[in-house]
């Protein structure tokens, strides 16, 4: 079983929800990375999601972008970012870690080379926001035969039809977009999520993930009821960029606020 | 990859918006339901007469066309070689071909009620044509502009705001076209329900390279009939400049079966190809995705888009249409390219020998009329794409020759 399938199963067994972290690989420098991952499992992470920095991250708002812009600045490629993954998994072998980005830089690398590495580097999934599964032909079935979970999204406009096709080609987990929009926008309705989210769960038995404008503990502990798991991006990005050039600073102010979240999700 | 050559060059894309490996669908999930919509709507209408009628109808009686092809006689003879037609876009409202973009998504934005606009432009020309429909149709209309290029077009941003639009600054990356493309997309993202984007070139997700360019063949059906009713005959070759390549494919495109027909794009060289400071994807870039289309990029060797140069904003972008990216590797067209100084020198030259002041874009299509023209024969016949005029460009031209206007 994959690391994160059998992150999820456990969780399930415990009655828990999981808590997926989002950092950008790279932000602020690149030795903050490693010793950031380990203190989010430390602070409550059951997965985390590594952002592949990009020039033109399109599907991102500004808090995100600039974090990319950060990363940019040091010239963090995608092969940097393996590295760093391959560096995590030698104090950490069960925390399952995703890969998120855009897919130029993957089309660059090259499909059968990103596949082949990810998977030696000890990744178990990713996400790659601007390919829909329809586009996917090619990809995909190295990602699965290297044991990388492609997950896909599903927005608030996916119709049942896109539902069902973005869950055939998702392994591991699917996350909803909880709001039209970018990262770190908005205001959640948490009437819509629930209803989308059943409606989901009435198509595929992967877990759910709900991330997109979950900001405290507070939303976090109301989305956390709702899905199989709570993904939280800006607001933990947002906690590194105040910090910029303090590394422990920036390490100390995500985990105490990556245990609130934590604290908010068991309140239940 | 092995490239099928077509034998009926119209039958592209396929059902998904694919050239070949190029075009697709390359966005986050959030879009692709309005995406679908829009490619409903627009295969509905392009088939629906009296959408049709009523396009027509405004390019006349609004746009003016059809534009003139113009016989460059003087030019012609000076460069001592083949006789050069100039299609005269810069004529229409507005002054550019944009303008046959923006009314045909404008009316197909009335027809799927959508209330609110949005755009992202280089030079203006674009948001200056969007914001001009949305004025007519009383449209709420929002332009995005890197703030780079409100800065060396800021008549335009002047244009746009009189016609009621709000033009947002983009500060992000390197704060011209493509960033301003991005924070379209945000916005559209964001606004989904009531928003219709208007993009102004032959890129983006499918299905805007193809709705794009059949809004901008009428150029080309136009000046094919047009040449063949003044000459007798079809011309020899064709030149057009390509920044995204929308007033290129509207050329082009009616021509593609016609194989006698040599076809020239033409990229911007900015300060030269081998100083990297330049926007030729097609020339001096590789495949790859942005902005919802795999096509040819300005990129480096970690997949980050890298900044362009040029002189002329609108050519100003580090991608391309997915077509043009066919249409090169199928070798069906060729694809060359012009730096600054070489487009100066065609925009005094046009200007001083027939009186017509190009825009910088068309400068480039001008410039690379001034190498091909003197190869060839007195009876042969060059057409090339006179995309928009060049009053927008009067500050860029004196300030880089160091006169203050």
């Amino acid at each position: 079983m994959s690391r994160i399938l059998s992150c999820f199963a456990e969780l399930k067994q415990s009655q828990r929800t999981a808590l997926i972290p989002f950092i950008t690989a790279g932000d602020f420098e690149p030795a903050l990375t490693v010793p950031l991952m380990h203190a989010l499992v430390e602070s409550g992470a059951d997965v985390i999601e590594l952002g592949i920095p990009f020039s033109d991250p399109m599907a991102d708002g500004p808090v995100i972008q600039k974090a990319a812009e950060r990363a940019l600045k040091h010239n963090v490629s995608l092969r940097d970012v393996l590295q760093m993954v391959a560096e995590f998994r030698q104090r950490d072998a069960l925390t399952p870690v995703l890969l998120m980005g855009y897919l130029n830089p993957v089309e660059v690398m090259g499909y059968e080379a990103f596949a082949v590495e990810a998977s030696e580097a000890g990744v178990d999934g990713v996400l790659i926001v601007d390919l829909p599964p329809e586009e996917g032909g090619e990809i995909l079935p190295l990602l699965y035969a290297h044991q990388i979970d492609p997950v896909f999204l599903i927005a608030p406009t996916s119709d049942a039809s896109r539902i069902q096709k973005i869950c055939d080609a998702s392994r591991g987990y699917v996350y909803y977009v909880s709001l039209k929009g970018i990262t770190g926008a908005g205001h959640l309705d948490l009437d819509s999520v629930a209803q989308k989210v059943s409606k989901i769960r009435e198509i595929t038995q992967l877990p759910i993930g709900v991330g997109f404008g979950i900001k405290d503990a507070a939303t976090a502990e109301a989305m956390g009821k709702l899905a199989d798991a709570v993904i939280v991006g800006s607001a933990i990005v947002q906690r590194i960029a105040q910090h910029q050039g303090d590394a422990e600073a920036a390490i100390r102010a995500v985990s105490s606020f990556v245990s609130e979240l934590r604290a908010g999700l068991d309140r239940f | 990859m092995a490239i099928e050559i077509p034998t009926n060059w119209h039958e592209m894309p396929d059902q998904r918006g694919h050239f070949g490996p190029y075009g697709g669908i390359f966005v986050s999930e959030t879009l692709m339901g309005a995406l679908s919509e829009l490619n409903l709507a627009y295969e509905h209408y392009m088939q629906d007469e009296t959408f049709l009628g009523e396009l027509d109808a405004d390019l006349a009686n609004y746009v003016g066309r059809p534009s003139p092809l113009y016989h460059a006689e003087r030019w012609s003879r000076e460069l001592g070689g083949a006789q050069i037609y100039l299609k005269r876009e810069d004529l229409n409202h507005t002054g550019a071909h944009k303008v046959n973009n923006t009314i045909g998504q404008a009316l197909l934005a009335k027809r799927m009620d959508k209330s609110r606009i949005i755009a992202e432009t280089g030079a203006g020309q674009h948001g200056v044509a969007t914001a001009t429909v949305a004025a007519r149709l009383g449209l709420e209309c929002v332009v995005y502009m890197g703030e780079v290029d409100i800065a060396r077009q800021e008549a335009n941003v002047y244009r746009m705001r009189l016609l009621g639009a709000e033009v947002v600054a983009v500060t992000s990356g390197s704060r011209t076209l493509k960033d301003a493309l991005n924070e379209a997309m945000r916005d559209w993202v964001t606004n989904v329900d009531d928003t219709f984007y208007i993009i102004g070139t032959v890129a983006g997700p499918h299905p805007y390279p193809a709705m794009v360019r059949d809004f901008q063949t009428i150029i080309g059906r136009e000046a094919r009939r047009q040449i063949v009713e003044m000459t007798g005959g079809l011309p020899d070759a064709l030149i057009a400049c390509v920044g995204g390549g929308s007033n290129a494919i509207g050329l082009f495109h009616p021509f593609l079966n016609d194989n006698d027909v040599a076809i020239y794009g033409v990229e911007a060289a900015g300060d030269g190809l081998d100083t990297g400071r330049h926007a030729a994807p097609l020339c001096a870039g590789s495949p790859g995705v942005l902005h919802g289309n795999r096509t040819y990029l300005m990129e480096d060797e970690n997949g980050q888009i890298i900044e362009t140069h040029s002189i002329s904003a609108g050519l100003d972008y580090p991608g391309v249409g997915p077509e043009h990216a066919w249409l090169k590797d199928t070798q069906r067209a060729n694809y060359v390219a012009i730096t600054d100084d070489e487009a100066l020198l065609a925009f005094h030259a046009l200007t001083r020998i027939e009186g017509i002041i190009p825009a910088l874009e068309s400068s480039h299509a001008l410039a690379y009329a001034m190498k091909l023209a003197p190869q060839m024969q007195p009876e042969q016949k060059l057409l090339v794409n006179l995309s928009g005029r060049g009053d927008k460009d009067m500050h860029t031209v004196a300030a880089r020759e160091g006169i203050k206007l």
